[in-house]
Protein backbone atom coordinates (compact mmCIF):
# COMPACT_ATOMS: atom_id res chain seq x y z
CA UNK A 1 0.00 0.00 0.00
CA UNK A 2 1.90 3.49 -0.93
CA UNK A 3 1.29 5.95 2.15
CA UNK A 4 0.62 8.62 0.36
CA UNK A 5 -2.77 9.03 -2.15
CA UNK A 6 -1.39 9.25 -5.87
CA UNK A 7 -1.75 12.44 -7.48
CA UNK A 8 -4.63 11.55 -9.96
CA UNK A 9 -6.98 11.23 -6.20
CA UNK A 10 -5.97 14.74 -4.93
CA UNK A 11 -9.27 17.21 -5.18
CA UNK A 12 -10.17 18.52 -8.68
CA UNK A 13 -8.85 22.17 -8.79
CA UNK A 14 -12.21 23.54 -11.06
CA UNK A 15 -12.03 26.42 -13.09
CA UNK A 16 -15.39 27.59 -13.95
CA UNK A 17 -15.77 29.79 -16.90
CA UNK A 18 -18.86 31.68 -18.35
CA UNK A 19 -19.45 35.14 -20.36
CA UNK A 20 -21.43 37.54 -18.27
CA UNK A 21 -25.65 36.99 -18.88
CA UNK A 22 -27.21 33.90 -20.33
CA UNK A 23 -23.78 31.95 -20.07
CA UNK A 24 -23.47 33.08 -16.48
CA UNK A 25 -26.44 32.33 -15.50
CA UNK A 26 -27.00 28.54 -16.85
CA UNK A 27 -23.31 27.87 -14.92
CA UNK A 28 -24.67 29.34 -12.04
CA UNK A 29 -27.49 26.74 -12.05
CA UNK A 30 -24.69 23.93 -12.23
CA UNK A 31 -23.20 24.88 -9.13
CA UNK A 32 -24.53 22.00 -6.99
CA UNK A 33 -22.14 19.58 -9.38
CA UNK A 34 -19.13 21.99 -8.28
CA UNK A 35 -19.44 22.57 -4.50
CA UNK A 36 -16.53 21.43 -1.90
CA UNK A 37 -13.91 21.41 -4.26
CA UNK A 38 -12.06 24.47 -4.84
CA UNK A 39 -13.75 26.16 -7.57
CA UNK A 40 -12.24 29.35 -9.46
CA UNK A 41 -14.94 31.17 -11.14
CA UNK A 42 -14.02 33.64 -14.13
CA UNK A 43 -16.59 35.56 -16.02
CA UNK A 44 -16.84 38.99 -18.30
CA UNK A 45 -18.71 41.21 -16.02
CA UNK A 46 -17.75 43.12 -13.02
CA UNK A 47 -19.68 42.99 -9.45
CA UNK A 48 -20.66 38.92 -10.35
CA UNK A 49 -20.57 36.84 -6.73
CA UNK A 50 -19.67 33.53 -6.68
CA UNK A 51 -22.19 30.37 -6.66
CA UNK A 52 -20.07 28.38 -4.62
CA UNK A 53 -16.73 27.94 -3.42
CA UNK A 54 -14.50 31.13 -1.74
CA UNK A 55 -12.70 32.51 -4.56
CA UNK A 56 -13.80 35.96 -5.41
CA UNK A 57 -15.24 35.95 -9.42
CA UNK A 58 -11.97 36.59 -11.76
CA UNK A 59 -13.07 39.00 -14.76
CA UNK A 60 -11.61 39.34 -17.91
CA UNK A 61 -12.46 41.46 -21.22
CA UNK A 62 -15.49 40.68 -23.06
CA UNK A 63 -15.10 39.52 -26.80
CA UNK A 64 -16.08 37.68 -29.78
CA UNK A 65 -15.03 37.22 -33.49
CA UNK A 66 -16.25 41.03 -34.51
CA UNK A 67 -13.59 42.70 -31.62
CA UNK A 68 -9.76 40.95 -32.46
CA UNK A 69 -8.31 43.21 -29.82
CA UNK A 70 -10.67 42.79 -26.79
CA UNK A 71 -9.99 38.78 -27.79
CA UNK A 72 -6.23 39.10 -27.29
CA UNK A 73 -6.84 40.93 -24.32
CA UNK A 74 -9.29 38.24 -22.98
CA UNK A 75 -6.59 35.35 -24.51
CA UNK A 76 -3.50 36.94 -22.38
CA UNK A 77 -5.98 37.17 -19.25
CA UNK A 78 -7.28 33.65 -19.74
CA UNK A 79 -3.57 32.64 -19.86
CA UNK A 80 -2.22 34.24 -16.97
CA UNK A 81 -4.97 33.17 -14.55
CA UNK A 82 -4.71 29.36 -15.79
CA UNK A 83 -0.83 29.47 -15.10
CA UNK A 84 -1.56 30.79 -11.99
CA UNK A 85 -4.45 28.91 -10.78
CA UNK A 86 -3.46 25.53 -12.15
CA UNK A 87 -6.46 24.10 -13.04
CA UNK A 88 -7.36 20.53 -13.28
CA UNK A 89 -10.35 20.64 -14.52
CA UNK A 90 -12.16 23.27 -16.71
CA UNK A 91 -15.96 23.06 -17.02
CA UNK A 92 -17.20 26.49 -19.39
CA UNK A 93 -20.86 27.69 -20.41
CA UNK A 94 -19.36 29.78 -23.27
CA UNK A 95 -18.88 31.57 -25.29
CA UNK A 96 -15.55 33.18 -26.20
CA UNK A 97 -13.41 33.25 -22.55
CA UNK A 98 -14.77 29.21 -22.64
CA UNK A 99 -13.05 28.48 -25.92
CA UNK A 100 -9.47 29.65 -24.82
CA UNK A 101 -9.93 28.48 -21.73
CA UNK A 102 -10.71 24.89 -22.63
CA UNK A 103 -8.15 25.25 -25.49
CA UNK A 104 -5.03 26.35 -22.61
CA UNK A 105 -6.62 24.13 -20.62
CA UNK A 106 -5.85 21.69 -22.59
CA UNK A 107 -2.45 22.46 -23.77
CA UNK A 108 -1.84 22.39 -20.00
CA UNK A 109 -3.14 18.81 -19.50
CA UNK A 110 -6.65 19.90 -17.58
CA UNK A 111 -9.81 17.88 -17.89
CA UNK A 112 -12.02 19.95 -19.74
CA UNK A 113 -15.75 19.96 -20.09
CA UNK A 114 -18.32 22.23 -22.49
CA UNK A 115 -21.42 22.76 -22.15
CA UNK A 116 -23.75 24.39 -24.93
CA UNK A 117 -25.90 26.60 -24.29
CA UNK A 118 -29.52 25.88 -24.25
CA UNK A 119 -30.08 29.30 -26.69
CA UNK A 120 -28.73 26.63 -29.36
CA UNK A 121 -31.53 24.13 -30.03
CA UNK A 122 -30.88 23.75 -33.72
CA UNK A 123 -27.19 23.42 -34.35
CA UNK A 124 -24.12 23.20 -31.69
CA UNK A 125 -22.88 26.98 -31.54
CA UNK A 126 -20.10 28.07 -33.37
CA UNK A 127 -18.16 28.09 -30.52
CA UNK A 128 -19.41 24.66 -29.25
CA UNK A 129 -18.12 23.30 -32.82
CA UNK A 130 -14.87 24.86 -32.56
CA UNK A 131 -14.04 23.06 -29.26
CA UNK A 132 -16.20 19.68 -29.47
CA UNK A 133 -12.91 17.60 -31.07
CA UNK A 134 -10.94 19.06 -28.34
CA UNK A 135 -12.53 18.85 -24.90
CA UNK A 136 -12.85 15.39 -23.21
CA UNK A 137 -16.53 15.83 -22.46
CA UNK A 138 -18.75 18.05 -25.00
CA UNK A 139 -22.33 18.31 -23.92
CA UNK A 140 -25.70 20.13 -25.93
CA UNK A 141 -28.77 20.35 -23.68
CA UNK A 142 -30.61 19.27 -26.68
CA UNK A 143 -31.08 15.49 -27.12
CA UNK A 144 -31.83 15.74 -30.83
CA UNK A 145 -28.73 17.51 -31.11
CA UNK A 146 -26.83 14.29 -30.41
CA UNK A 147 -27.56 12.57 -33.25
CA UNK A 148 -25.70 15.41 -35.21
CA UNK A 149 -22.58 15.35 -33.60
CA UNK A 150 -21.54 11.77 -32.49
CA UNK A 151 -19.06 13.28 -29.64
CA UNK A 152 -21.68 15.01 -28.21
CA UNK A 153 -23.50 14.03 -25.20
CA UNK A 154 -26.97 15.37 -23.06
CA UNK A 155 -27.51 14.96 -19.71
CA UNK A 156 -30.28 16.78 -19.92
CA UNK A 157 -30.91 20.85 -19.69
CA UNK A 158 -30.39 23.41 -17.25
CA UNK A 159 -33.94 23.88 -16.37
CA UNK B 1 -33.54 53.78 -5.89
CA UNK B 2 -36.33 52.16 -8.09
CA UNK B 3 -38.93 51.17 -5.06
CA UNK B 4 -42.22 52.02 -7.20
CA UNK B 5 -45.76 50.40 -7.04
CA UNK B 6 -44.88 49.22 -10.71
CA UNK B 7 -42.09 48.53 -12.82
CA UNK B 8 -41.61 47.80 -16.29
CA UNK B 9 -37.76 45.98 -16.56
CA UNK B 10 -36.27 46.57 -20.45
CA UNK B 11 -33.00 44.70 -21.08
CA UNK B 12 -30.78 44.00 -24.34
CA UNK B 13 -27.68 42.19 -22.97
CA UNK B 14 -24.39 43.95 -22.73
CA UNK B 15 -22.98 43.23 -25.78
CA UNK B 16 -24.99 44.24 -28.92
CA UNK B 17 -27.55 47.31 -29.68
CA UNK B 18 -30.93 46.49 -30.15
CA UNK B 19 -32.34 50.07 -31.40
CA UNK B 20 -35.54 48.57 -32.58
CA UNK B 21 -36.79 47.14 -29.18
CA UNK B 22 -35.46 49.68 -27.26
CA UNK B 23 -37.28 52.21 -29.50
CA UNK B 24 -40.96 50.85 -29.74
CA UNK B 25 -41.17 50.46 -25.80
CA UNK B 26 -39.62 53.89 -25.99
CA UNK B 27 -42.57 55.64 -28.25
CA UNK B 28 -45.75 53.07 -26.80
CA UNK B 29 -44.15 54.75 -22.93
CA UNK B 30 -44.30 58.07 -24.53
CA UNK B 31 -47.86 57.09 -26.24
CA UNK B 32 -49.10 55.73 -22.70
CA UNK B 33 -47.50 58.30 -20.26
CA UNK B 34 -45.70 55.40 -18.34
CA UNK B 35 -42.70 56.59 -16.54
CA UNK B 36 -42.24 53.09 -14.74
CA UNK B 37 -40.12 51.76 -17.23
CA UNK B 38 -36.12 51.35 -16.53
CA UNK B 39 -34.25 50.30 -19.54
CA UNK B 40 -31.09 48.91 -19.87
CA UNK B 41 -29.82 49.28 -23.48
CA UNK B 42 -26.18 48.51 -23.74
CA UNK B 43 -24.43 49.95 -26.69
CA UNK B 44 -28.06 50.42 -28.08
CA UNK B 45 -27.47 54.04 -30.04
CA UNK B 46 -31.21 55.18 -29.74
CA UNK B 47 -31.74 57.57 -27.08
CA UNK B 48 -34.51 56.89 -25.24
CA UNK B 49 -36.63 59.65 -24.14
CA UNK B 50 -39.37 58.18 -21.60
CA UNK B 51 -37.52 55.36 -20.29
CA UNK B 52 -35.01 55.81 -17.41
CA UNK B 53 -32.22 54.10 -19.87
CA UNK B 54 -28.72 52.74 -19.00
CA UNK B 55 -25.77 51.47 -20.80
CA UNK B 56 -25.18 49.41 -17.91
CA UNK B 57 -26.08 47.93 -14.49
CA UNK B 58 -24.02 46.20 -11.90
CA UNK B 59 -24.86 43.01 -11.74
CA UNK B 60 -26.15 43.36 -8.02
CA UNK B 61 -28.17 46.57 -9.17
CA UNK B 62 -29.46 44.60 -12.32
CA UNK B 63 -30.82 41.66 -9.93
CA UNK B 64 -32.45 43.85 -7.56
CA UNK B 65 -34.43 45.40 -10.62
CA UNK B 66 -35.36 42.19 -11.96
CA UNK B 67 -37.15 41.40 -8.22
CA UNK B 68 -38.72 44.07 -8.02
CA UNK B 69 -40.12 44.08 -11.56
CA UNK B 70 -43.97 43.61 -12.30
CA UNK B 71 -42.67 42.61 -16.00
CA UNK B 72 -40.03 41.72 -17.96
CA UNK B 73 -39.37 42.78 -21.23
CA UNK B 74 -36.22 41.76 -23.27
CA UNK B 75 -34.47 39.87 -26.50
CA UNK B 76 -34.54 36.40 -26.34
CA UNK B 77 -31.40 36.10 -24.76
CA UNK B 78 -31.55 32.94 -22.02
CA UNK B 79 -30.02 35.12 -19.20
CA UNK B 80 -33.00 37.33 -19.31
CA UNK B 81 -35.72 33.97 -19.90
CA UNK B 82 -34.11 32.31 -17.10
CA UNK B 83 -34.44 35.04 -14.41
CA UNK B 84 -38.00 35.48 -15.59
CA UNK B 85 -38.52 31.87 -15.26
CA UNK B 86 -36.67 31.60 -11.49
CA UNK B 87 -38.31 34.76 -10.40
CA UNK B 88 -41.50 33.52 -11.29
CA UNK B 89 -42.03 36.83 -13.96
CA UNK B 90 -43.84 37.73 -16.79
CA UNK B 91 -41.42 38.07 -20.08
CA UNK B 92 -42.09 39.87 -22.84
CA UNK B 93 -38.70 39.03 -25.66
CA UNK B 94 -38.60 39.83 -29.12
CA UNK B 95 -35.82 38.04 -30.76
CA UNK B 96 -32.86 39.73 -32.49
CA UNK B 97 -33.09 39.46 -36.08
CA UNK B 98 -29.58 38.58 -37.92
CA UNK B 99 -31.11 39.58 -41.22
CA UNK B 100 -31.44 43.27 -40.02
CA UNK B 101 -27.87 42.60 -38.45
CA UNK B 102 -29.07 42.69 -34.94
CA UNK B 103 -27.15 39.15 -33.96
CA UNK B 104 -24.28 37.05 -35.35
CA UNK B 105 -26.72 34.29 -36.21
CA UNK B 106 -30.31 33.47 -36.00
CA UNK B 107 -30.46 31.71 -32.62
CA UNK B 108 -32.47 34.07 -30.57
CA UNK B 109 -35.34 33.38 -33.49
CA UNK B 110 -35.20 29.78 -32.75
CA UNK B 111 -35.31 30.45 -29.15
CA UNK B 112 -38.58 32.69 -29.40
CA UNK B 113 -40.07 29.70 -30.98
CA UNK B 114 -38.60 26.90 -28.34
CA UNK B 115 -39.81 29.17 -25.66
CA UNK B 116 -43.25 30.54 -26.70
CA UNK B 117 -45.34 27.80 -25.34
CA UNK B 118 -43.49 28.42 -21.71
CA UNK B 119 -46.23 29.75 -19.36
CA UNK B 120 -45.34 33.57 -18.77
CA UNK B 121 -42.91 33.57 -21.70
CA UNK B 122 -44.67 36.12 -24.22
CA UNK B 123 -42.93 35.79 -27.55
CA UNK B 124 -43.31 39.34 -29.83
CA UNK B 125 -42.06 38.21 -33.10
CA UNK B 126 -41.99 42.19 -34.04
CA UNK B 127 -42.17 44.95 -33.39
CA UNK B 128 -46.47 44.96 -34.13
CA UNK B 129 -46.55 42.11 -31.59
CA UNK B 130 -44.98 43.56 -29.13
CA UNK B 131 -46.96 46.51 -29.10
CA UNK B 132 -50.11 44.07 -28.88
CA UNK B 133 -48.54 42.41 -25.94
CA UNK B 134 -47.64 45.79 -24.67
CA UNK B 135 -51.19 46.97 -24.73
CA UNK B 136 -52.92 43.94 -22.43
CA UNK B 137 -50.24 44.44 -20.07
CA UNK B 138 -52.19 43.86 -16.92
CA UNK B 139 -53.34 40.26 -18.58
CA UNK B 140 -49.66 39.26 -18.32
CA UNK B 141 -48.92 36.51 -15.95
CA UNK B 142 -45.73 34.86 -14.35
CA UNK B 143 -44.79 31.10 -14.87
CA UNK B 144 -44.55 28.87 -11.95
CA UNK B 145 -41.07 29.42 -10.18
CA UNK B 146 -38.36 27.73 -11.64
CA UNK B 147 -35.73 26.40 -8.92
CA UNK B 148 -32.52 28.32 -8.81
CA UNK B 149 -30.67 25.36 -10.20
CA UNK B 150 -30.48 22.85 -12.85
CA UNK B 151 -31.89 19.03 -12.20
CA UNK B 152 -30.36 16.79 -9.94
CA UNK B 153 -29.89 14.25 -12.60
CA UNK B 154 -27.65 16.74 -14.40
CA UNK B 155 -25.42 18.24 -11.96
CA UNK B 156 -25.14 14.77 -10.29
CA UNK B 157 -23.84 13.20 -13.75
CA UNK B 158 -21.44 16.18 -13.98
CA UNK B 159 -20.17 16.01 -10.73
CA UNK B 160 -19.47 12.22 -11.47
CA UNK B 161 -17.61 13.16 -14.15
CA UNK B 162 -15.15 15.87 -12.52
CA UNK B 163 -15.19 13.61 -9.72
CA UNK B 164 -13.95 10.50 -11.55
CA UNK B 165 -9.76 10.05 -11.46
Amino acid sequence: MPDKAPATMTAPRLLLVASAGGHWVQLSRLAAAFEGFDAQYVTTLKGARAPCGWRPVAVVRDGSQTDPLALLIMFAQLLFIVLKFRPSTIVTTGAAPGVFAVRLGKLLGARTVWIDSIANSEKLSLSGRLVRKHVDLCLTQWPHLTDAYPDVQCFGSVI
Amino acid sequence: MFRIGHLILLSVGTQLPFDRLVRTVDDWAIATGRSDVVAQIGPSTYAPRSLKAFPFLAPEAFRELQLNATIMISHAGMGSILTALEYGKPIIIMPRDHSRGEHRNGHQLATAERFKAVPGIYVASDELGLVEHLTRLAELTGSARLPPHAPASFTDRLRDFISRP
